[in-house]
């Protein structure tokens, strides 16, 4: 039996504590009028002389609000500033989004990973499902966390989602072609949908694979393996539309095909490397004694061929829209391109070359610093990339890692921590009566 | 003087490797191991130096990208620089998205032709080649352990009897 240790539980309550305080920070000083959000953009603006000309113009492009298109001459000034107050405001609201979505896709894409290992019945494995199980013990709350900020949003709490704003929809055509799928209402009935079929999975599977520890037959295992061979199913159906809803709708008027495989994709990777991190420590601490390096091998190669395959999701999206440069689409990648430069770019440094490099070697794989630190930078590259896909299309250029960023992410961090481990604390952290698990204790590779 | 060497034949792979691990105990030098099949582990028993092909792998794998970037790079952007469809050539950074397949897949070309060619040379395999193979049975069933004999016939003999050898053969070479 494993025991959360006093100096974790401390740590992960002080991370959530500060986070606290980071995110109370970012809703205080977010402006409440318009003369204040002008006041903050040019007491610290140095570099954004001349911007005006620029955010006005791709303004249009972007479509945030349909509304300014048809405002031209006088009234174009008065709605550019009401819009970087609707910025500036978002940036609190956008910070908890990103932070609180990106904690709860690594749950999510250690859920679909589990349901992988149980439907192809893999042999290495099994010595890990308890911490997989711990880790995805996070779905629970981490959704409804994310299930309430959406609920939120809908209740216009805040301008997260453009297409929820009544007035601009009235005036744009497009949002109103779209409105049959993006409504309150029905996103939230999706919403309730999704989060409902993978908590369901999660604990059912997990309530299996506890019974199946007392059991006498194999039942439960046969049982385990068609839920998750089923679940896949379902989860390949609603993460694509989760992408839509929860990601790709904050900028209602781009789409993008194989949007929900390349979200698929970062949650999967950043989900496989927090079981890798997890069970490197856990085994640090004396738990997990049979946990060899082959383990950590294949957990690494996991790593990095997902990078790999996250990296060719991303290229695609971006080749195919760069090289036919069609204006409707593309204005997607110019903005992200025209303000945020070092985080697009850095995100793929971060999230290929780096594991690339470090996880080529066979030998490398199997030293636990060198996948504690890559599994570090990629994790840190996924949350990038989920910024890189809320952040343009809700605060735009005003965005910047400051307090509320950074707090939102301690927090959801300091929880994930504590909840995890907790639930890790529970039973057990080695299944006793799986039929794989002695293939998977003597694996070797 | 002609060299003399002991034939040791196994009919299974579990026996082979218990052999082996006699052998070395014993600190005698193994010359050749021929089996029918892979067998797992082998060459860790041997004492077999690892392969050092992946990394060949790679540096022609980095051969490939560099010739694919510096071939494009010339004749797209410096040799004659069109406007092609609109397509950005005044520097390769510009351009490169349209670039990478083609990057890409040189870099495997070269990494995956060049290791296996690589692999070819090491193993001294080409078309024509007269075959190495001591005995007949060793492509079928029959695993063969090939030991040079410093006058040490007897001892040698009756080590790889007891190993479970089904036949034990001396001849010269």
């Amino acid at each position: 039996m494993y025991t959360i240790s006093n100096r974790l539980k401390i740590a992960s309550i002080v991370l959530m504590v500060l986070g606290a305080i980071g995110i109370g920070i970012g809703f205080v000083s977010s402006p409440g009028t318009v003369e204040e959000a002008k006041a903050m953009v040019a007491s610290h603006d140095d570099g954004h002389g001349g911007g005006h000309e620029v955010a006005a113009e791709h303004h249009e492009d972007v479509n945030e609000h349909g509304a300014t298109t048809e405002a031209h001459g006088e009234t174009h000034d008065a709605s550019h500033d009401e819009h970087l107050l609707h910025q500036l405001q978002n940036r609190p609201w956008a910070a908890l989004y990103v932070a609180a979505f990106f904690f709860f896709m690594i749950s999510l894409g250690v859920l679909a990973f589990y349901a992988i290992q149980r439907a192809a019945q893999a042999g290495w494995s099994p010595i890990l499902f308890r911490v997989m199980e711990g880790i995805t013990s996070y779905l629970v709350p981490g959704g409804i966390i994310v299930f309430v900020i959406l609920a939120l949003s809908v209740a216009h709490m805040n301008h997260l989602f453009v297409w929820m704003d009544a007035e601009v929809v009235a005036h744009d055509e497009l949002l109103q072609g779209k409105a049959g799928f993006l409504n309150g209402p029905f996103f939230l009935i999706r919403a309730a949908i999704f989060l409902g079929g993978w908590i369901f999975y999660r604990e059912y599977s997990r309530k299996l694979s506890l019974a199946q520890d007392e059991a006498t037959d194999n039942t439960n295992f046969v049982k385990n393996f068609r839920l998750s061979a089923a679940f896949l199913v379902f989860y390949l159906v609603t993460e694509s539309m989760m992408s839509w809803d929860w990601i790709m709708s904050v900028d209602p008027h781009w789409f993008s095909t194989l949007f929900g495989w390349y979200i698929f994709a970062s949650m999967f990777v950043s989900g496989i490397t927090v079981i890798a991190l997890v069970t490197i420590y856990l085994k640090s601490k004396g738990y997990l004694q049979e946990v060899n390096n082959s383990h950590i091998h294949d957990l690494a190669k996991f790593m990095f061929g997902i990078s790999i395959f996250w990296t060719y999701l991303w290229f695609s999206q971006f080749m195919l829209i760069w090289y036919s440069n069609i204006p409707e689409e593309v204005t997607y990648y110019i903005t992200r391109i025209a303000d945020f430069k070092l985080p697009f770019f850095g995100m793929v440094a971060m999230n290929f070359l780096f594991p690339l490099l470090i996880l080529m070697n066979s030998d490398f794989k199997r030293v636990n610093w060198f996948v504690v630190m890559a599994g570090i930078v990629i994790l840190a590259g996924h949350y990038l990339d989920i910024f890189n896909a809320i952040m343009p299309s809700t605060v735009g250029d005003q965005w910047y890692i400051g307090i509320p960023e950074i707090g939102a992410v301690l927090f959801f961090a300091g929880l994930f921590t504590f909840w995890v481990f907790r639930a890790l604390s529970k039973v057990p952290l080695q299944p006793t009566r799986n039929p794989f698990i002695e293939e998977s204790k003597h694996f070797h590779y | 003087m002609a060299s003399k060497v002991i034939h040791a034949l196994y009919t299974d792979d579990d026996v082979l490797m218990h052999a082996v691990k006699k052998v070395k105990e014993a600190k005698h030098h193994i010359e050749e191991i021929y089996c029918p099949f892979p067998v797992h582990g082998l060459d860790k028993a041997m004492g077999l130096a690892p392969t050092r092909i992946a990394i060949t792998a790679f540096i022609y794998g980095c051969i490939g990208l560099a010739v694919a970037t510096v071939m494009m790079n010339y004749i797209m952007i410096e040799d004659w620089p069109q406007d092609i469809g609109g397509k950005p050539s005044f520097s390769y950074l510009e351009n490169m998205p349209a670039f990478v397949p083609i990057m890409f897949e040189l870099t495997v070309f070269f990494a995956a032709h060049l290791m296996v060619i690589t692999f070819y040379m090491r193993s001294r395999l080409w078309p024509f080649k007269e075959a190495e193979n001591p005995d007949k049975r060793t492509t079928d069933d029959h695993f063969l352990m090939e030991i040079e004999i410093h006058d040490n016939e007897d001892e040698l003999r009756q080590l790889l009897a007891e190993s479970g050898a089904v036949e034990i053969n001396i001849l010269e070479k």
